[in-house]
């Protein structure tokens, strides 16, 4: 059997867009919107997010966007590729839960990801 | 002849010369700064170019940013290895003369031996080095003469890049002027600038900066660790070992990188500022530019032009045809006035929107160690000089090195009204 149509979105229905959270070193908190399909890189530096560089702009060339990753979120952001591996290996105070934003591609499952900022970019 | 005279001739034979005998590789080029107008030239007609030298031999010139980004990134194929002939043009004829140091290394031992220095310019060392290296800014940009000519190179440049270096090796400040002397050796192509007579002079002058610096290693091996290049050099498991040819290399590259880079930064962003005077204007009146102001400044001077690779296998850059062995010159001065990858390129502009995404510290594994200590002197130099001075004026044309591998200026006459 068919189901009867959605009733139209209410018009101030807040934002559906997926949402990111962003600490800076300081603690501050930036709650960002990001498109599916954009990386975590270009949401920070769209919203001004102070503490990433990003200085190759997402070309997996430098280490300047580098972000810790909430332990929780982390299995669901895949895999580290070998030139990643390699550019962070050269970044400052990395961890387990280290990443490129810029190699984060936003997503419905990645909704609400939380990321923490490192001290300087370098 | 004006120096506007000069470039237009420039601009008329590099747009008007057959294309195949386009060669950037001519020192003397960037000694009179007319080397731009070939590379908007090869950028336009022909942006993967192949010219054969008589003294540098067969290379091929990248100079868009893309094709420069996909060489950089790429160094499976594109080696830096110092036993294929390193990061310049010039091959060195014998092993002994070329530099081994891990700027001209693939990994493995690159990565392990880069990382053995890379903590000294770790954010919260930046940290601590940020007043000692506000308080000597203060003190070079006081002493300086009013109402009088001086030459910025010497009394602020060197003098400022020389201290900082001194203080990263802990090496001792009454001779840090002998610092200076060998960054200038350990770029030198005696056959071109005759700063020393031959290869061979080269070498010994080096080896004297090796017999000063083996001193300190003694010194520093057999002391607890500290936060110095030489002590982490001699505790760190990947280097502890090197033979004297490998430490002369590293020591010679981290010489020049702390060195010759930021002291052409320090004259290159002056000039840029002179003449661009509506750009100084914007950062008096909203000094906060000055995080853009830097990167714009290191992108403008571009102070190391290129660096060299060799194909370890064939491949295909923008449409040519690479042969494995074959020179690949990444002409990061050429990508940073490309004007599809940065808008209005050839202008100094101090609040640009993506000012840091430029070439001058490279990319990928070999990307820049010290870019961020680099930033810190240039923002606190320009934080200081805006507390000082309206304005510094340049009086003449400066005078530039003879040199395809460092945008060097030697000279710059100034004048700070009283």
């Amino acid at each position: 059997m068919m189901r009867p149509p959605l009733p139209p979105l209410p018009p101030n229905r807040p934002s559906t867009m997926p949402k990111v959270t962003f600490f800076e070193f300081n603690g501050t908190r930036h709650d960002v919107d990001a498109n599916n399909g954009v990386s975590l890189m270009r949401a920070a530096v769209d919203h001004n997010v102070p503490g990433i560089d990003a200085d190759c702009g997402g070309a997996c060339a430098c280490a300047t966007c580098h972000v810790y990753v909430d332990p929780d979120w982390l299995a669901r952001t895949g895999a580290r590729t070998e030139m990643e591996e390699s550019m962070l290996s050269f970044a400052a105070a990395t961890q387990e839960n280290s990443r490129l934003s810029c190699q984060i591609e936003m997503s419905d499952a990645l909704d609400g990801i939380v990321l923490r900022l490192p001290e300087g970019q370098h | 002849m004006s120096n506007a005279e000069l470039q237009q001739l420039a601009r008329d034979e590099a747009f008007s010369m057959p294309i195949d005998e386009i060669d950037v590789s001519k020192p003397r080029l960037f000694q009179e700064d007319t080397i731009g107008h070939y590379f908007a030239r090869l950028r336009r007609d022909d942006p993967v170019h192949f010219f054969e030298n008589d003294f540098y031999g067969r290379f091929w010139s990248v100079t868009k940013y893309k094709d420069i980004m996909a060489v950089d990134t790429n160094h499976g194929v594109y080696s830096s290895d110092w036993t294929h002939g390193g990061i310049v043009l010039y091959n060195a004829p014998t092993l002994e003369q070329r530099l081994q140091m891990f700027i001209a290394m693939d990994p493995p031992k690159h990565d392990e031996q880069r990382k053995a220095v890379s903590p000294i310019v770790a954010p919260q060392n930046l940290a601590s080095m940020e007043s000692t290296i506000r308080s000597r800014t203060a003190k070079v940009l006081d002493e300086l003469p009013r109402n009088e000519e001086f030459n910025w190179v010497q009394r602020v440049s060197i003098e400022l890049t020389t201290q900082m270096l001194a203080t990263l090796f802990d090496f001792p400040f009454e001779d840090r002027k002998l610092l200076t002397w060998w960054s200038d050796v350990a770029t030198s192509v005696p056959e071109v600038d005759h700063l020393v007579e031959s290869q061979e002079a080269r070498l010994a002058e080096l080896g004297k900066m090796l017999a000063y610096f083996t001193k300190l290693w003694n010194q520093r091996v057999n002391a607890e660790p500290r936060n110095d290049l030489i002590s982490m050099l001699a505790h760190n498991p990947a280097t502890r070992n090197m033979g004297p040819m490998e430490y002369m290399g590293n020591l010679a590259l981290l010489i020049v990188g702390g060195n010759d880079t930021t002291r052409n930064s320090m004259t290159g962003g002056l000039l840029a500022m002179s003449r661009y005077p509506d750009e100084w204007a914007k950062l008096r009146a909203n000094p906060a530019l000055v995080d853009s102001l830097v990167p714009e400044i290191i992108r403008w001077q571009t102070p190391l032009p290129m660096m060299r690779r060799t194909a370890l296998r064939d491949a295909e850059l923008g449409g040519k045809k690479i042969l494995e062995g074959d020179k690949v010159v990444m002409w990061y001065l050429s990508g940073n006035r490309d004007e599809e990858a940065i808008d209005n390129p050839e202008a100094f502009i101090i609040d640009r929107a993506r000012p840091r995404q430029h070439l001058s510290f490279g990319f990928g594994i070999h990307r820049c160690v010290g870019n961020r200590l680099a930033e810190l002197q240039l923002k606190i130099l320009w934080e200081e000089i805006l507390k000082r001075f309206p304005v510094v004026e340049v009086t003449s044309e400066p005078k530039r090195l003879l040199s395809n591998f460092v945008r060097g200026i030697t000279d710059m006459r100034v004048r700070i009204p009283g």
